[in-house]
C-alpha cells in the first residue's frame, strides 16, 4: 500500500535501486572481469550487447522484456509454471528489468578498472601463495576501489531514474511497481503540481548528493 | 616422486617453449645453495626462465623439480599453480600493493603460509633495515627502499627458494648502494637459495657464488661461478668485462698507504682498503688489468704480481688472444695483443709472471 504522506514511491524506488545494484555488482564483477582479460573473438559481440541500453530507447528495451517476461513469453511462462505469478507487472520484473537496462553502467566502470590494473599486482599476489580468487578478493578488489564506486553510484542512479522501461514491464500498481519518475508522470498528468513538485525536488536532491559523494570519494581514492 | 635421490639438493629444470621467433630451450640442474646468477645479454631468456619456474608462463613442455619435489613434469601432467609453488619472486620493479602499507604488503605471503615460517618477521626487517617504514605507504618509498620491501614480503612467505629478476636494473647507482648490501647480508645470515637475473656481470661477480649462462633461450653452460666464468669462448663472458674471481684472505693492514695485504692460493696481493683481519674477500680482476712479463720487474707502478702458469691460448681477435693461467689453485685471465703474444714466445704449460694493476674487492 502506498504510504499515506505521497513519499511511498519514493521508497519503493530506492528499495528497487538498492536491490538492482547488489545484484548487478555480482553480475558485473565476472563479466567486467572476463572482459578485461580475455583474448576470445566473442569479445566484441558480448561488449556490444552489455552497450546496448546505453543506445536504446528504453520502451524498445522494455518492449523486449514484456514480451520475454510476460506470461506467454520463453521465461516468463516458465517462471508462472515453477511460481503461479506472472513476472511481468511484479516488482521482481521490474528488478531483472532494472538489471538489463543499467548493466552497462554497472560492467564498464568495472571492466576499465580491471584493464588499467594490469596483470602485475596479481602475479605478485600469486607468487605470495594466493589463489586466484585470493588475489581478485585482496589485491584486484581494492585497488579497484574507485571503479566499483562509479559503477555502485551509476547502476544506482541509473534504476532510480527509469521510467521507460518500467512503464513497459512493471505499468504502475500502488506499492509493487509504482516508483517515483511513474508518480511523477501521473501527478503531472492529472495536474497536481505541487505533489510533482515535490517529489521531482527529492529526486533532485538525491541524486545531486549521490553524484557529488561519488566524485569526493573518487577524489580521495585517486588521490592516494 | 621418483628419482628423489638424484634431485636432492637441486634444482632440475628443462624446459622449452616456443613463441613467435623466441625459443627457450633450458637444461640445468643447479644447486639448492648461495646465489645462483643467471646472467646473459638482454633477450637471452632469463626472465621467461624465472617466469616459468615461478608457474607464471606455461612453457610447452617442461619438468622442473625441486629438490625431492615435481612442480612440473609435462608428460605426467603435472602442473601447479603459483601459488602452490615455494617461491618467493623479487620483480624488476617492487610491485607492492599500493593499497598496503609496507607492514601489510610485508604480511601478504607470511599470512598465506601453511607451512611453519622459516624467519622471524622481526629478523627480517632487522636484516633489510625496514623498522622504519613500516607504516608507510609503498609510494612514499624510495625505489631502493621499495625493491627491499619486496624482497622481505617475498623472504616472508618462507619459501624454498627465491627468484630475483634484475633487482637493481631499474635502479641508479645512489638507489643499487640501497640494495646490494642488503642482498649480500642476506646471503651471509639466511639460508635461503637465490636464482638472480642480471645481464651485469660486475654484480654477477659481486654476488653469486654459481652461475648459468643463457644466450638466445639457451642455456649455455652452468656450475661454480669462477670455472664458468673463465668459459670466454662463450662469447657472452668474452669482451671488455671478461675476467675471473677468485677468493682472498685479509691478513695486515698497511695504515701508511691505506692498503691491506690480502693471501691469495699463488702468493699474496696488496689491496685498496682496510679489512677484518681473517676475513673472507672475493676479488674480481679483469683480463684487461692482467699482463704478463717473463721477469720480476724491479722497478714498476704495479705493486702485485703473482706467478702462474700457462694453460691456454685462446684466440679472441685479429690483433688479441686471451691467455688462461692457474695461480695456485686459482684460475685467470690475462688479454694480451696477439703481438706481445708472439713477441713473448707464449706457449702452454709454462711459467710466466701476471702484473696485476687493479682489483675490486668485496666480503666474500
Amino acid at each position: 500500500m502506498e504510504a499515506s504522506n505521497g513519499l511511498g514511491p519514493l521508497y519503493l524506488s530506492i528499495q528497487l535501486a538498492a536491490i538492482t545494484t547488489v545484484v548487478l555488482l555480482m553480475l558485473s564483477m565476472p563479466l567486467a572481469w572476463w572482459l578485461a582479460n580475455t583474448k576470445s573473438p566473442l569479445k566484441p559481440a558480448i561488449q556490444a550487447i552489455v552497450a546496448l541500453p546505453i543506445v536504446l530507447p528504453p520502451t524498445v528495451l522494455g518492449f523486449y522484456l514484456l514480451i520475454l517476461l510476460g506470461p506467454y513469453g520463453a521465461v516468463g511462462s516458465w517462471w508462472v509454471e515453477v511460481t503461479g505469478d506472472a513476472l511481468t507487472f511484479s516488482f521482481l520484473g521490474l528488478v531483472i528489468a532494472s538489471c538489463f537496462y543499467s548493466l552497462p553502467f554497472a560492467v564498464q566502470p568495472l571492466q576499465s578498472a580491471f584493464e588499467s590494473l594490469g596483470k602485475q599486482p596479481l602475479e605478485a599476489a600469486r607468487t605470495l601463495g594466493a589463489s586466484p580468487i585470493d588475489a581478485f578478493v585482496s589485491v584486484a578488489v581494492p585497488l579497484s576501489a574507485p571503479g566499483f564506486l562509479t559503477a555502485i553510484v551509476l547502476s544506482f542512479a541509473h534504476t532510480l531514474g527509469e521510467f521507460g522501461v518500467v512503464l513497459m514491464v512493471g505499468g504502475n500498481i500502488p506499492g509493487k511497481t509504482r516508483v517515483i519518475s511513474i508518480a511523477i508522470f501521473d501527478h503531472v498528468e492529472s495536474l497536481n503540481y505541487s505533489a510533482a513538485h515535490r517529489l521531482s525536488a527529492l529526486l533532485l536532491a538525491f541524486a545531486f548528493i549521490a553524484l557529488l559523494a561519488m566524485f569526493l570519494i573518487n577524489r580521495r581514492l585517486t588521490r592516494q | 616422486m621418483n628419482h628423489s635421490a638424484q634431485h636432492a639438493g637441486h634444482i632440475r629444470i628443462r624446459y622449452a617453449l616456443q613463441r613467435g621467433a623466441f625459443g627457450l630451450d633450458v637444461d640445468a640442474k643447479l644447486a639448492m645453495r648461495g646465489i645462483t646468477g643467471i646472467f646473459g645479454p638482454s633477450g637471452a631468456g632469463k626472465t621467461t626462465l624465472l617466469r616459468c619456474i615461478a608457474g607464471l608462463e606455461r612453457p610447452q613442455s617442461g619438468v622442473l623439480a625441486v629438490e625431492d619435489s615435481v612442480w612440473q613434469d609435462s608428460d605426467n601432467g603435472i602442473d601447479l599453480p603459483p601459488h602452490k609453488r615455494d617461491i618467493g619472486y623479487v620483480f624488476q620493479e617492487p610491485r607492492l600493493f599500493s593499497h598496503l602499507n609496507v607492514r601489510h604488503n610485508l604480511e601478504y605471503g607470511l599470512k598465506r603460509n601453511k607451512s611453519r615460517p622459516s624467519f622471524e618477521f622481526d629478523q627480517i626487517i632487522d636484516l633489510l633495515g625496514l623498522a622504519g617504514l613500516l607504516d608507510r605507504q609503498p609510494e612514499r618509498l624510495s625505489g631502493g627502499e621499495a625493491q627491499r620491501v619486496g624482497i622481505g614480503r617475498a623472504l616472508l612467505r618462507s619459501p624454498r627458494f627465491i627468484l630475483m629478476d634484475e633487482p637493481v636494473a631499474a635502479l641508479d647507482a645512489a638507489r643499487k648502494d640501497e640494495v646490494l648490501p642488503f642482498i649480500e647480508r642476506l646471503h651471509a645470515s639466511l639460508d635461503v637459495p637465490v636464482l638472480y637475473v642480471s645481464h651485469n656481470i660486475d654484480e654477477i661477480c659481486l654476488l653469486c657464488d654459481q652461475l648459468l649462462v643463457m644466450d638466445a633461450g639457451e642455456s649455455l653452460a652452468h656450475g661454480d661461478l669462477q670455472s664458468v666464468l673463465t668459459q670466454t669462448d662463450l662469447p657472452v663472458l668474452a669482451g671488455d668485462e671478461a675476467g675471473s674471481v677468485i677468493q682472498a684472505t685479509s691478513a695486515s693492514y698497511d695504515s701508511e698507504y691505506g692498503l691491506s695485504e690480502v693471501a691469495v692460493s699463488a702468493g699474496s696481493l696488496w689491496v685498496p682498503g682496510k679489512y677484518d683481519p681473517a676475513a673472507i674477500l672475493r676479488l674480481r680482476l679483469r683480463a684487461n688489468d692482467v699482463s704478463l712479463c717473463r721477469e720480476r720487474a724491479t722497478q714498476s707502478s704495479i705493486l702485485n704480481t703473482l706467478s702462474a702458469t700457462i694453460e691456454r691460448i685462446q684466440q679472441e681477435s685479429e690483433y688479441s688472444v686471451l691467455v688462461h693461467l692457474r695461480a695456485g689453485s686459482d684460475r685467470l685471465i690475462s688479454r694480451v695483443t696477439r703481438r706481445s703474444a708472439a713477441e713473448l714466445n707464449l706457449v702452454p704449460d709454462e711459467k710466466i709472471i701476471m702484473q696485476i694493476k687493479s682489483v675490486s674487492v668485496r666480503h666474500a
